[in-house]
This record gives structure tokens, C-alpha cells and sequence, in this order.
């Protein structure tokens, strides 16, 4: 934030407007983000310090006019399906776009978990169970196995997503489906009240400040915990 | 570093505006070889790793190190936020670990070179937790020949 480095004042700074996770720029535009590496490599050779430097260009919103909602190709859910059914429906439908996604830029995020992503959602539908939670992986901290599976499933959403034809849609369009419209989404907001009150400190934390986003808060159905606004 | 506090929602606002920050101790200033000569390399707070290293966990003050030749499907991110976006990162490492577009820049005789190393801190941490690891790898960058580091938060 600028206000912490008109605190800190560190011998060179370049201030910049884009969106918190995006401090170079946009995904796909080399030349901005060499310009903006240029502009910050630059103040190396000001004068005298410190320097807190504005860098002029912003990004402007993406013209996403006949931007649709994904289509969600998995079959409505029987009342009878569980929730890990209905949460494995889903990430089957959307398994040829993440892996076209995967195959078209030779990469993924996902896999900081080490489960694979069914095995990821049975994980964390099993903490839906307070009483009794499934085993964290060998050697790995609870909380820890908790909030890693949670980013590789959502990483897997929004690199199928990407792959759909449309494309992702803007940063806001993207956590408006993942939270707002799918199975995911909505195991993750029923996991809030279930980790927040954990006797774990860990997982409690996780579950107050480290499982939905705070433009997302609005979404959890009862209390919500005064750190998580 | 990226927008002001203002243009958070309240809960991070909140969040980030109680943190502590202590002005740098005197006035750190180092002049040194113009630019076209300077070995550079990247330090990044947004919990970057490479895939199959020790994920990072909350409040971890120790960092990762991301091989100046590293493939850039060998880089994942392990930091614990929720509030900032990641699909910039999904769709391009360079949005926040710029290592293409540092190896450009050399390329073109703008900078010197790229560091052999760049490393990667989890920035939701107590800066105190990161004061050994950071010390260490000042001696790190030395032994790199490392004489200017860009400082990349997320």
C-alpha cells in the first residue's frame, strides 16, 4: 500500500494502480509489464532518496459486453446426490476445459496441495463432518492441508474456466461464478462456520481469515466472525 | 506497491492499515554502477515456489528459491491470502515474478544481467519472522553478484 511505504520509505519505490496480485501489470501484455519493470529499474539511477515514484498508466476495465455466466455441463443434481457427488460432477464437467487450458499454455498453478483434485474435494467435504474430520495428509498440518486444498480447487476452477469459450471474464466476473455459482463455492462458504469455531487454532484462523475473500463475506449464511470483515 | 488503502473493502482496510509500519533506520542510499551494468535479481513477497518445495504456511518468515532458469510450469504459489487475485499469476508468472521480462531487458543491454537466483517471501507474516532469512540472503545475493534486487510485493 502506498500509505505503509510513505511510512517505511524505502530508498526506491514505483506506486502503481493495478489490482492487488497484478503488480506488473496484465497477464499477456509483455509491453506493459516491461515498461513497468523499466520504470521501477529506472529509479536505480535517481540521484537522491528516497524516491517515491508514480507510475502514469492504469488499466482500463475490459470491454466484456455479451460476456455470458459459463456453461455448467454438469447434470443437475438428484436430491439424493451428497455433496461430494454433486462437487465431483462438477469438476468432472469441467475437466476437458482445464485440461485444454493446461495442454494451450503448457502450464498450471495447480498442485501446492500434493492431492489430486478429487481427492482435494472428497478432503474438504469430509470437514463438513465436524465431529469427525477425514486425516490430514502424512506430515502435513491440518490447517495447512485445509488451505492448500482449497487453492488447488479454486485454481483448477478458474484455469477450466479460462478455457471456456468466452473466456474467463474479468477478476470480478471470475469470483462472482466461482462463489457465487457453483458447488465449490458454496462447500467453501458452509466450511466458514465449521473452521471458525475448530478448538485447532489453525484451522479456526484458516476459517477466519484465510478462506473467503472479504468482497465474498456477504455470501456466509449466519454469524460472521469480526475478523473475517 | 499496488492502490491505496481507500480502495480496499473494509475487512482489509482494517486489516492492513493496523499493521505497524517502522520507517527505515537513517537514510539507505547506495549509488553504484548505471544501470546497463547491474546484475539484477527479483525478490518477491507472493509466496512463490517451486512445485514440489515446502508449500509456505501462515506467518512463515523463511523463502523459496526460484532458479533464474526455472520453467515457468515449475512455479506455483503457496501464499495463504484470499484478498488478492491470483489469475493474473495463473495466466502469466511475469504479472508478479516479471523473469521473462527482467531476461529481456538484458537481452537488450538495458540491465547487465539476471541474477543466477531470485527468491520468493510469503507476505503474510510478522516482517520480524523474516529478519534472519532476509540477513542471510543479503550474503546470498553478494555471493551472486547481485547489485541491485527488485522488490516485488503482491
Amino acid at each position: 500500500m502506498r500509505e505503509h511505504t510513505e511510512v517505511i520509505r524505502p530508498p526506491r519505490a514505483l506506486w502503481v494502480t493495478f489490482e492487488l496480485g497484478r503488480p506488473f501489470g496484465a497477464p499477456g501484455d509483455p509491453a506493459l509489464q516491461r515498461r513497468v519493470l523499466s520504470a521501477a529499474l529506472a529509479l536505480l539511477e535517481a540521484p537522491s532518496g528516497p524516491v517515491l515514484a508514480d507510475y502514469p498508466e492504469t488499466i482500463a476495465e475490459p470491454d466484456l459486453t455479451g460476456w455470458a455466466c459459463p456453461v455448467n455441463f454438469a447434470a443437475a443434481p438428484a436430491a439424493s446426490d451428497d455433496r461430494a457427488s454433486i462437487l465431483l460432477r462438477e469438476i468432472g464437467a469441467l475437466a476437458p476445459w482445464y485440461d485444454r487450458a493446461a495442454t494451450r499454455s503448457g502450464r498450471t498453478t495447480v498442485g501446492v496441495s500434493g492431492l489430486a483434485i478429487p481427492e482435494a474435494a472428497r478432503f474438504l467435504v469430509g470437514h463438513l463432518d465436524a465431529d469427525a474430520p477425514p486425516a490430514a495428509p502424512a506430515g502435513v498440518a491440518r490447517a495447512d492441508a485445509i488451505k492448500r486444498a482449497c487453492e488447488d480447487l479454486k485454481a483448477y476452477y478458474i484455469e477450466a474456466l479460462g478455457a471456456q469459450p468466452g473466456g474467463a471474464g474479468s477478476v470480478h466476473q471470475q469470483a462472482e461464478w466461482l462463489w457465487g455459482e457453483t458447488a465449490l463455492g458454496r462447500l467453501l462458504l458452509d466450511l466458514y462456520p465449521i473452521l471458525t469455531a475448530s478448538a485447532d487454532p489453525a484451522v479456526q484462523w484458516v476459517g477466519i481469515r484465510l478462506l473467503v475473500p472479504a468482497t465474498q463475506i456477504h455470501r456466509v449464511t449466519g454469524p460472521i466472525h469480526p475478523r473475517s470483515r | 506497491m499496488v492502490l491505496r488503502l481507500s480502495e480496499l473493502p473494509e475487512a482489509e482496510r482494517v486489516h492492513l492499515a493496523g499493521i505497524a509500519c517502522e520507517p527505515m533506520a537513517g537514510r539507505p542510499w547506495v549509488a553504484a554502477a548505471p544501470l546497463a551494468q547491474r546484475r539484477i535479481a527479483i525478490v518477491s513477497t507472493a509466496g512463490l515456489q517451486m512445485r514440489g518445495d515446502r508449500a509456505f504456511s501462515y506467518g512463515d518468515g523463511d523463502y523459496r528459491v526460484i532458479p533464474g532458469d526455472a520453467d515457468a510450469r515449475d512455479v506455483v504459489m503457496s501464499h495463504v491470502s484470499v484478498n488478492f487475485d491470483r489469475t493474473g499469476f495463473q495466466q502469466d508468472l511475469n504479472v508478479v515474478f516479471p523473469i521473462d521480462r527482467l531476461k529481456e531487458l538484458a537481452a537488450a543491454g538495458t540491465i547487465g544481467s539476471v541474477a543466477a537466483f531470485h527468491y520468493s517471501f510469503m507476505g503474510a507474516m510478522d516482517p520480524k519472522n523474516a529478519a534472519a532469512s532476509a540477513h542471510g540472503l543479503a550474503g546470498l545475493l553478494r555471493k551472486d553478484r547481485v547489485d541491485a534486487v527488485v522488490l516485488c510485493p503482491v
